[in-house]
């Protein structure tokens, strides 16, 4: 296997009286995204921070693009693009002016840094807003146009801090398009995000974090096998009938089913009967049912198995702890 | 290229970005101006005629070198908003993962303050000329002057550059500002003679640098006995700006934005 275009080992990182990264190890083969999966304070933001030299680890070691962060900090600098939590872009400069900033920073030169923040702009349907000031931007054009940015050197490897926090479904959606093809093209791609979606959709890898500590790492598929297989879940006209279910579908279980509120809950074991022998085991025994489904488990279940709570947590003050 | 012809190009870039914004954020234009402006007329109109200033045909040729020292020290909260600015909306954050010079950012900021300073001079002159004010020295000594006050304009940027650092917020910077620009500039040679003050703020004036830029200034617009006051300063302001930009860059490398 070719060298990891990110790799950590680790990694440590604390401030004043809390430990942002516990001990942390991540890798990522050119190509792939890895996601980076957590609620807000798990040590997300402080990962990326190290990952792109704003931050020095307290201990352990990252490289990317087989740099190492600390000593070859400012090589790494010209292998990598950032787009943070909050778009950073120059309000008081146009569109293309901000892209043709970050292109000479880049040491582009000026002509190909003019021509490439013309291209981005077209690419990232900002044409006609390119020559305005980014202060008349909407929320989804800023994290547009810092996207945007953090491609302008094309650079091997991308760091995506929640690009899609406080987006609406449509700039979700050209974002995540983006970020794909993106990839296709070689690219290699950290993201961090809290939407389950978002990293089932991306995400080659997920690592899931809580409190710094990497708490679950694979892919979306072996993520959701650990907290076991479908369900069938099924809604009961008549709660009078409960016992009448129960019974009725107890021999699919490997335990007795529960009900509640007229909702029940199993466990599906196919080689003991799949979703058709259930409806004909109810309709044998007269059950009426207002619903029935079968469910797979997703990345909420994950996340919500691992770490004893859910995913998305009420907006509390944004405080990532690297912040 | 070498690294040192890259710090110039990416200094050029930054500077470039920071004047390109400066007609675009017009609130920022009455800090720079209209302030001054109504310092000016205030000491002018208001306190001028209780202040004694012995060996002056006028109050305003006293005034005026001192209040526009003060103009160029206050033009450095130019650079420490907009600094803070940069911190708070994550661009250092942008530009230190930019295989970029790490003076850049700073080097470029504080190059471009020198044009607000440029036209804050120009607008603090043009008044003071209106209200009575004489340039009694050669074209040379004048043009002398202004280079010395801009030389000291720069310096106060890199100094603000710190404070808005240090300050980690546009509120705390512009606090930790004014708390080192009122005693500084008030207690000195700018606005009233030293002589006339309690012995141990007199003490304070006479030590105090910006009374060796005011002083200077004076021997160099109206041709006030300066002594060595006008290399006293120019070394006063190259040691500012060594010690400073020095400090500010070091600070930059460590910059954690909120």
């Amino acid at each position: 296997m070719a060298e990891p275009a990110i790799e950590v080992e680790g990694l440590r990182k604390g401030f004043k009286d809390v430990t942002a990264l516990d001990g942390i190890d991540l890798v990522a083969p050119p190509g792939t995204i890895l996601g980076l999966l957590g609620p807000n304070g798990a040590g997300k933001t402080t990962a990326v921070r190290i990952l792109t030299t704003l931050l020095p680890p307290d201990e352990g070691t990252a490289r990317v693009a087989g740099l190492d962060v600390v000593k070859d900090a400012a090589a790494v600098r010209a292998q990598i693009g950032l787009s943070g939590q909050y778009a950073a872009v120059d309000e008081n400069l146009t569109g293309f002016e901000n892209l043709e900033m970050v292109g000479r920073l880049y040491h582009l030169g000026r002509a190909p840094s003019r021509e490439r923040a013309r291209e981005l702009l077209e690419r990232f349907s900002l044409t006609d807003a390119g020559d305005r000031q980014a202060k008349t931007y909407s929320g989804g054009m800023r994290r547009r146009l810092d996207l945007a940015a953090a491609l302008v050197a094309r650079p091997p490897v991308l760091f995506l801090d929640e690009p899609t926090t406080g987006l609406d479904p449509v700039s979700r959606l050209l974002l995540w398009e983006t970020i794909e093809a993106r990839v296709a093209a070689g690219t290699t791609v950290l993201l961090t995000t809290q939407y389950l979606d978002e990293a089932d959709r991306l995400a080659d890898r997920i690592a899931v974090i809580d409190h710094g500590n990497v708490i679950a790492e694979g892919t979306s598929d072996e993520l959701k096998s650990r907290v076991g297989g479908e369900r069938l879940e099924l809604t009961l006209k008549n709660y009078d009938q409960e016992t009448a279910a129960i019974e009725a579908l107890a021999p699919l279980a490997d335990e007795r089913p529960k009900c509640e509120h007229g909702i029940l809950v199993m466990p599906l074991n196919r080689a003991r009967g799949d979703i058709a022998e259930a409806v004909r085991r109810l309709d044998a025994a007269s059950v009426d049912i207002a619903d029935i489904a079968v469910r797979r488990p997703t990345l909420d279940d994950v996340f919500f198995s691992l770490t004893g709570h859910a995913a998305e947590q009420p907006e509390e003050a944004d405080e990532e702890v690297a912040a | 290229m070498s690294s040192l012809a890259y710090a110039v190009a990416d200094t050029a870039v930054v500077a470039r970005r920071n004047l390109l914004r400066i007609p675009r954020q017009p609130d920022l234009w009455v800090s720079f101006t209209i302030q001054p402006l109504m310092f000016v007329l205030l000491f002018v109109y208001v306190f001028g005629g209780a202040i004694q200033t012995p060996g002056y045909p006028d109050y305003v040729d006293f005034l005026m070198p001192g209040i526009i020292v003060q103009t160029m020290a206050f033009g450095g909260f130019v650079t420490a908003i907009g600094l803070s600015d940069d911190l708070s909306k994550g661009l250092i954050d942008r530009f230190r993962s930019l295989p970029m010079a790490r003076s850049a950012v700073l080097a470029g900021r504080t190059l471009a303050d020198v044009a607000t300073n440029v036209v804050s001079l120009t607008v603090m002159i043009a008044v003071g000329v209106l209200v009575g004010f004489n340039f009694t020295t050669s074209p040379l000594e004048v043009v002398a002057g202004i280079a010395l006050l801009l030389l000291f304009g720069y310096a106060f940027s890199w100094i603000f550059a710190c404070v808005a650092l240090l300050a980690g917020s546009v509120e705390a910077a512009n606090a930790l500002g004014f708390m080192l620009i009122f005693p500084l500039t008030f207690a000195s040679s700018a606005f009233v003679p030293p002589e006339s003050m309690p012995a141990a703020i007199e003490w304070f004036a006479n030590i105090n640098p910006i009374s060796t830029i005011v002083d200077a200034t004076r021997a160099l617009f109206v041709g006030a006995p300066a002594g060595n006051d006008v290399w006293g300063a120019v070394l006063w302001c190259v040691g500012l700006i060594a010690v400073f930009s020095t400090f500010a860059v070091q600070r930059y490398r460590r910059a954690v934005s909120s």
